[in-house]
């Protein structure tokens, strides 16, 4: 898994990039599983490799772009970038060993704990549509915003296109569409 | 025997992999939105391997509601992203000043 994190961020084709996200979000619903989050694990696999990670690969490929200058200024950024995440992962793992060394108390709420006995995905729902109920509306209103956002943003009226109008259609009436006319023989009928 | 550690071990070594790729592929905003997604995924392991080693299912819920907002932005940077290459021909992060900020 974290060697298919470092080939998202590392490698050259951003096509295996997001390949290779793909494998990094199949790892983690794998340790999902193994902690006993079946629901979020099978999200997961759903959510992010169903939609976001062909939303990506849709982009990727549909933006025909000359990756390689895009990579241009790679190195430039390597050496701040690495010193950066080298402070962050001793950060971390200082804050790791401070917890192992007792400094740091894990408190569990045993008020709060749910019983072993129901299903992960029945224990989650009982807690979400009964505390979280407004937050859950809540998500909901931010995936329908986000949705309609997406929509707007990348709809676009194409001039040239000859659409039909329905309500022009419905408005037309007979009187303007049609006339009587008796013309004389010979002369034609003006159109 | 895998305990909390391991997954904190895990989800850490993840979310600096994120701000890594934030912060070397600065050009390419693909690759930003992915290294983004990389360091939601870290906290969602984190949360979910709280939650469980804890036994409070808020954890998980929470967890849900960072994929759903995770999965928001991917749609609305990918969106926005489109509509900049359709009117400058280039995603490079370099080059976006049109709102002169």
């Amino acid at each position: 898994m974290i060697a298919s994190a470092a080939l998202v961020i590392f490698s050259r084709n951003p096509v295996h990039s997001v390949l290779w996200l793909i494998l990094a979000f199949f790892n983690a619903a794998g340790l999902m599983v193994l902690v006993g989050a079946e629901f979020i694990a099978m999200l997961l696999v759903i959510v992010y490799v169903g939609a976001v990670a062909v939303l990506f690969l849709f982009v990727v490929m549909m933006l025909d772009i000359d990756f390689a200058e895009l990579r241009a200024g790679f190195m430039n950024n390597l050496p701040l970038g690495l010193l950066l995440a080298i402070i962050l992962i001793c950060e971390l793992v200082l804050g790791l060993g401070a917890m192992r060394a007792g400094s740091v108390q894990l408190g569990t709420d045993i008020a709060n704990a749910t019983p072993t006995t129901v299903p992960n995905i029945e224990a989650m729902g009982q807690l979400l549509y009964s505390k979280y109920l407004f937050l859950f509306e809540a998500a909901g209103l931010i995936l329908v915003v986000s949705m309609v956002g997406a929509i707007v943003l990348t709809n676009r009226r194409r001039g040239g296109t000859r659409p039909q109008r329905i309500s022009d259609q419905v408005k037309r009436r007979p009187e303007d569409a049609t006339r009587n006319e008796s013309p004389e023989v010979g002369k034609g009928v003006s159109l | 025997m895998i305990g909390i550690e391991h997954y904190i071990v895990v989800s850490s070594i993840l979310f600096v992999m994120g701000v890594l790729g934030i912060f070397l592929n600065r050009k390419n905003v693909i690759i930003i939105l992915m290294a983004i997604e990389l360091i939601l995924l870290a906290v969602n392991l984190n949360l979910v391997a709280f939650s469980a080693f804890l036994g409070d299912l808020t954890g998980q819920v929470f967890a849900m509601f960072v994929l759903t907002v995770a999965a928001g932005e991917a749609a609305i940077g990918l969106a926005i992203l489109v509509i900049y290459f359709r009117g400058r021909g280039t995603i490079a992060v370099d080059d976006v000043n049109r709102m002169k900020g």
